[in-house]
């Protein structure tokens, strides 16, 4: 067990499944040269040789394409997108072609490919460059999608999804890529479709993931003062749900606050509501509660950013309402 | 053509049917309007009549079944019908039909006569004992629970049905009155009070029993009705209560005298004589027949005297209707049928429903004085007490001797005051050693 950054834990994971199976390969803007835009693949250029890890033009719609066709060829493709905001250039390559190739195939092509990236806000990176995509993601049937800033499930989730044979997209995240944890050494597989409570608890179940984990975290210590036992669960796979461990939390807690990042229309925070109203209802005390941003497009200036993310303010009201406290 | 009995709503607080007995046989002649079956509700036991004659092609739910109200129960038509086609075609119809008889959106809702015009056999006949005098209000039979919908979380909902928690008794603490779980979380199973909590709760606590000579008796659906009505009651009722002592040595005296004379389907009781009088003095007090209606208060300008009698079972208020106007041997009959027909368990809901006011007498056991539980949605009751030989002090500062008969009025005082149910008393009082001015309403 070794500690470890979000970006030592990635590349520790791609490194390692490079070492194992030689059709893994790296390729996107700058992920070898210059090390990565994040750093995420430092020192595997050197390591691996330039067949491995692969400099793209600035053109996501083409290297994503051209991963899509490597996959269907046999390899085993890590496409990095600079970030998510970025990759909506090549949706019709994600969602048109990577998702639905081994339904429309017939089960001929088969696309084991990963797309990674930072996803949601950074800092003050303004409205073209602070969003998320992952509601939309998980809407297309035919591909994962897992999103975690955990270290160690970061490096378990990658191992599992350079191995699945379906198309993952992998969100995570540019202020966490120095965040520090404790990372299992070698083969440390976390499998996909499997949530984590990341913190017991008996009153409330707070649902989050990404960055939004660590406001959860924030908001129950803080209710831990007031003698509040808050679950935080991270469901860390979006698609497929581990929609029985939900459920589980939903029924120990009997309330549920979702935070989660972006507009909160046609989420899946609201999805999981629905699942839980329809399979937990009698266990339901309060209405589900959700946190999101504002409807608004991000704004540049800092202190409006803060306010149209989910805050520790919005959140601690949330949770204060399903809990009846006023 | 074949008909369908359909399991009858016979009393407001029926919730599924229970057949008693099939006083009818498969294959045997039933004709329109005779009794086939008899029918449990809450509170008796009623015939219920045939809808057509024929034959009792097939009985759906036998001797002693339960089923839920509308349910069909058996099919009638003539030999050599196929009874599980006619009940086939009448479900069809009645789903057709409810359909139909769904308002539409934008249309007003219309009266139910249109789909009750589409499934003639959907209600085929309702018990004779039903007609409903038209002088009943539809109000008196008071719901027990509010027009509001209760708000209870889905959990406090799952939790106090678990327990046996009445939720219309738990007050809520959540948004808009919400009931939640720590509103139910902190009643045990049957217990009357939250712990630590001022609010009220209809139930009643469970205490420990010792292991030995104590044996469980079940409780009746008239055992549960009685708890549960005067639980309501004395927990919504302010009530207080108004006590004085009537001189009955005249009426006693004349009861002997006329009863000599009359022939015996005219013998009247001195109970009868109550019920009289009371519905005379009544008449002339209508601010005290009255009823706690919420928003307004309800005087009747009639009199439905229930008159509480022990039955087996517990407890019921038989109604003499328009006692008012009835004759002394009018109300003695009357009091007769019902009270026999209540310790037969036979009573129809219309006849132990709709009183406006309540009598209750343990006189004849020898009870001195006592007082009553208001009957809601009544305003008063009177317990009437053992008439006694008693020395009495009389206005020439003699003691004598005199038949003396207590009697305690309980009074909602919602709706009548100490006053308002004294002057009431005073014209009892009057009426009872005054017979004559009963009869003049002086």
């Amino acid at each position: 067990m070794a500690v470890l950054t979000l970006r030592e834990a990635l590349n520790q994971a791609m490194s390692e499944e490079m070492e194992r199976d030689p059709s893994v390969f790296v390729m996107g803007e700058e992920v070898a040269e210059y090390n990565g835009a994040y750093k995420v693949t430092k020192g595997m250029l050197a390591k691996f040789g330039p067949m491995r890890v692969v400099d793209s033009p600035i053109s996501e719609a083409g290297f994503c394409g051209l991963g899509v066709g490597a996959a269907m060829a046999g390899l085993r493709p890590v496409i990095e997108m600079m970030t998510w905001n970025f990759a909506i250039q090549a949706f019709d390559q994600i969602i048109n072609h990577a998702a639905k190739m081994f339904f429309m195939s017939a089960g001929m092509y088969s696309v084991p490919m990963v797309i990674r990236g930072p996803h949601g806000a950074a800092h003050m990176l303004g409205a073209q460059h602070s969003q998320c995509v992952d509601h939309m993601l998980v809407n297309v049937p035919g591909m994962y999608v897992v999103s975690t800033i955990d270290p160690a499930d970061a490096k378990g989730l990658m191992k599992a999804a350079i191995r699945s044979n379906n198309p993952v997209c992998f969100l995570e995240s540019e202020m966490m890529y120095g965040r520090e944890g404790e990372v299992p050494d070698g083969e440390h597989i976390v499998p996909i479709g499997v949530g984590a409570i990341k913190r017991e608890g008996t009153d409330v179940t707070i649902i989050a993931w990404n960055k939004m984990t660590l406001l959860a975290h924030e908001v129950a210590e803080a209710l831990a003062e007031d003698g509040i036992s808050v679950e935080i669960l991270d469901p860390r796979t979006l698609q497929p749900l581990d929609e029985d461990l939900i459920f589980a939390s939903v029924r120990k807690t009997h309330r549920l606050v979702i935070i989660e990042e972006g507009w909160g229309v046609s989420t899946i925070g609201t999805h999981i509501v629905d699942r839980v109203v329809k399979e937990c209802f009698d266990e339901l005390d309060a209405p589900p509660e959700r946190v999101t941003n504002h409807f608004v497009p991000m704004h540049y200036n800092e202190r409006l950013e803060h306010e149209t993310l989910p805050n520790k303010e919005r959140a601690l009201a949330a949770v204060n309402r399903v809990l009846y406290r006023s | 053509m074949a008909s369908v009995m359909e399991m009858p709503k016979l009393s407001d607080t029926m919730k599924e049917g229970v057949v008693g007995k099939w006083l009818k046989k498969e294959g045997e002649k039933v004709t329109a309007g005779s009794p086939v079956v008899e029918i449990e509700t809450d509170k008796a036991t009623m015939e219920f009549e045939s809808p057509a004659s024929g034959l009792l092609l097939k009985i759906l739910v036998a001797d002693s079944g339960t089923c839920d109200l509308g349910a069909p129960i058996a099919v009638i038509g003539k030999d050599g019908e196929n009874w599980q086609e006619a009940l086939n075609k009448h479900m069809e119809k009645k789903g057709s039909s409810a359909k139909a008889a769904a308002p539409k959106p934008g249309t007003p809702a219309k009266p139910a006569a249109p789909a009750k015009a589409a499934t003639p056999a959907a209600k085929p006949a309702a018990p004779a004992k039903a007609a409903t005098p038209a002088a009943k209000p539809a109000a008196l039979t008071a719901p027990v629970a509010s027009n509001e919908r209760l708000k209870v979380s889905p959990l406090a909902r799952r939790i106090a049905a678990d327990k046996g928690i009445d939720l219309a008794h738990v007050p809520g603490t959540g948004p808009n009155g919400r009931i939640v779980l720590r509103d139910v979380e902190a009643i045990e199973p049957g217990q009357g009070t939250p712990r630590g909590a001022e609010a009220t709760f209809g139930g009643f606590a469970a205490h420990a029993l010792p292991e030995g000579g104590v044996e469980r008796v079940p409780v009746t659906n008239m055992r549960k009705i009685i708890a549960q009505r005067l639980t309501e009651s004395t927990q919504t009722n302010p009530a207080f209560y108004l006590t004085l002592s009537v001189n009955m040595g005249p009426l006693l005296a004349w009861r002997k005298q006329t009863l000599a004379k009359v022939s015996d389907d005219k013998k009247f009781s001195v109970n009868d004589i109550l019920v009289f009088i009371a519905a005379r003095a009544l008449r002339k007090h209508p601010e005290v027949n009255a009823s706690w209606q919420g928003d307004h208060i309800a005087k009747y300008h009639f009199v439905n005297m229930a008159v509480a009698v022990a039955v087996p079972a517990g407890l019921i208020t038989p109604v003499v209707r328009n006692a008012d106007t009835l004759t002394l041997p009018a109300i003695a009959a009357a009091t007769k049928d019902l009270i026999k027909r209540a310790r037969d368990g036979k009573l129809a809901p219309d006849e132990y429903q709709g009183g406006t006011f309540s009598i209750s007498n343990l006189g004849m056991n020898g009870i001195e004085e006592f007082t009553s539980i208001i009957n809601p949605p009544q305003a008063g009751i009177l317990a009437i007490g053992a008439t006694i030989p008693t020395p009495v002090v009389n206005p020439k500062g003699e003691i004598v001797v005199e038949e003396r008969m207590r009697i305690t009025m309980t009074c909602d005082h919602r709706v009548i005051d100490g006053a308002v149910g004294s002057e009431f008393l005073k014209t009892l009082k009057g009426y009872l050693e005054d017979p004559v001015s009963a009869l003049f309403q002086v």
